[in-house]
């Protein structure tokens, strides 16, 4: 039991700090693209490298989360 | 299909742990009981063998092997050169066509991101850069691979467990990131010689005093670097297999339901999947995609069989599951490239920084 309440912990979290990383930086790109259209590819570009490192620790936290819920939890309920 | 002790898992926990095993090659200590359908046997002696269930790969300990994920990852990492080289030397510089014209794009893309984010002279980078790109994009793009395929076709040669994406695996992913940071070691200690040293006990505080929270500080940011890059790779590989496996089971879910919700696979083979029904649906699907990529069949009429093949199959059940899996490894696609290209720029901007001569 406390297992599955560890994994919803992790993925909680882990959702909502990539969620308001990921508005936070779609907001800035739109907002950049307003002011200077030919940057535009360019900054798409930036953007989903920086997409990718945000959602690094998230992932990783889904990762394990999921190994907890599938392979540790069933032995032990 | 074998489960754990010879039985054929009839939970779903025990399917997705059947898909989540590698195929493990270690030491089994002596005294160890071995389970089989032929019934039990003690060992006398340490014996080397493959595991037969998760309980004996806990009783190998560490200095096992996984067989699976060394096989396809150096198969794909000699795939990958031996195309490339066959496009290198075919390579005609005045026109190249088709897969010659794919290989130098790729090329071009990595010299230049590349060229962007190094700015020392370095004949290694741009070729680790390209290694590491196509790589591991090769390995991501076996998950795109329907997830019973090539499991049940190995099963029947008597392959118990495997995985097929290495980046699956953390060993995988981690020993990457490990050759990463041995030469991130490697090129700071002989660009910046002592003055690596001096870089780590004296930034941020300039100060002698502050030299143990330096370093403390600074051996956290350096280590940190290799194990998220290792880390990230895994947990997205491992994440979007997980939920491939979850989808897949869909299709198993409708055994022994009538012909609506489980199709021709419930009605004539009861519980459980038959490997070749869903062999040949999955052949007829890829011929008739084959079709309308060659322009001899419209798309609409390409989605309408292809379905009608799914419905056919597995009911509305193999339906369903037909289009989550085709939903969620357009988007996995993403993920796939991605990973592999944020692996590369991130390497070749540590190692950037390895080379920087800031004084």
């Amino acid at each position: 039991m406390e297992v599955y309440m560890a994994a919803a912990i992790m993925l909680g979290l882990g959702a909502l700090g990539a969620a308001i990383g990921m508005g936070l930086l779609g907001g800035k790109l739109i907002e950049a693209t307003a002011r200077q259209p030919e940057l535009g590819a360019e900054l798409q570009g930036k953007m989903f490298l920086l997409a990718g490192l945000i959602d690094a620790v998230p992932i990783i936290g889904v990762g394990i989360a999921m190994y907890l819920i599938f392979v540790v939890a069933p032995p032990l309920v | 299909m074998k489960g754990l002790a010879g039985k054929d898992p009839a939970t779903t926990s025990e399917y997705i742990q059947h898909h989540l095993q590698n195929l493990v090659y270690g030491r089994l200590p002596a005294g160890f009981e071995r389970h089989s359908e032929q019934g039990h046997q003690v060992l006398t002696e340490n014996t080397w063998t493959l595991a037969h269930g998760a309980d004996e790969v806990a009783a190998m300990g560490f200095w096992a092997v996984h067989v699976d994920s060394m096989a396809w990852s150096i198969g794909l990492g000699i795939v990958f050169c031996l195309v490339f080289r066959w496009a290198a030397l075919k390579s005609n510089p005045s026109t190249p066509k088709g897969f010659i014209n794919f290989v130098e794009f790729i090329v071009e893309l990595v010299d230049n991101k590349v060229k962007e984010s190094f700015h020392a002279k370095n004949r290694l980078i741009a070729p680790l850069a390209l290694t590491i790109f196509i790589w591991i994009f090769l390995m991501n793009l076996m998950d795109l691979v329907p997830v019973d395929l090539v499991p049940k076709l190995l099963m029947l040669v008597g392959v118990e467990y495997q995985k097929i994406v290495p980046s699956t695996d953390p060993n995988v992913t981690m020993g990457m990131a490990l050759g990463v940071f041995l030469l991130m070691l490697f090129y700071n200690i002989k660009i910046k010689g002592f003055g690596f040293v001096k870089e780590l006990t004296m930034h941020p505080f300039n100060h002698w005093a502050f030299i143990p929270v330096n370093l403390f500080m600074e051996l956290v940011g350096f280590l940190a670097k290799p194990f998220s890059l290792g880390l990230r790779l895994f947990g997205n590989m491992y994440a979007g297999e997980m939920i491939f496996i979850l989808i897949a089971l869909m299709f198993a879910a409708g055994a022994g339901g009538s012909i609506i919700s489980g199709g021709l696979n419930a009605q004539l083979f009861g519980e459980g999947t038959n490997v070749f029904l869903w062999l040949v649906t999955f052949l007829l699907v890829c011929f008739i995609c084959l079709l309308n990529l060659k322009g001899k069949l419209s798309t609409g009429k390409t989605a309408l069989y292809s379905l009608s093949l799914l419905m056919i199959s597995g009911g509305i059940l193999g339906l369903s599951g037909g289009i989550m899996q085709l939903g969620w490894a357009i988007f996995h696609i993403i993920i796939v490239t991605l990973q592999a290209f944020i692996f590369m720029v991130l390497t070749v901007v540590y190692l950037g920084m390895a080379h920087e001569q800031d004084h």
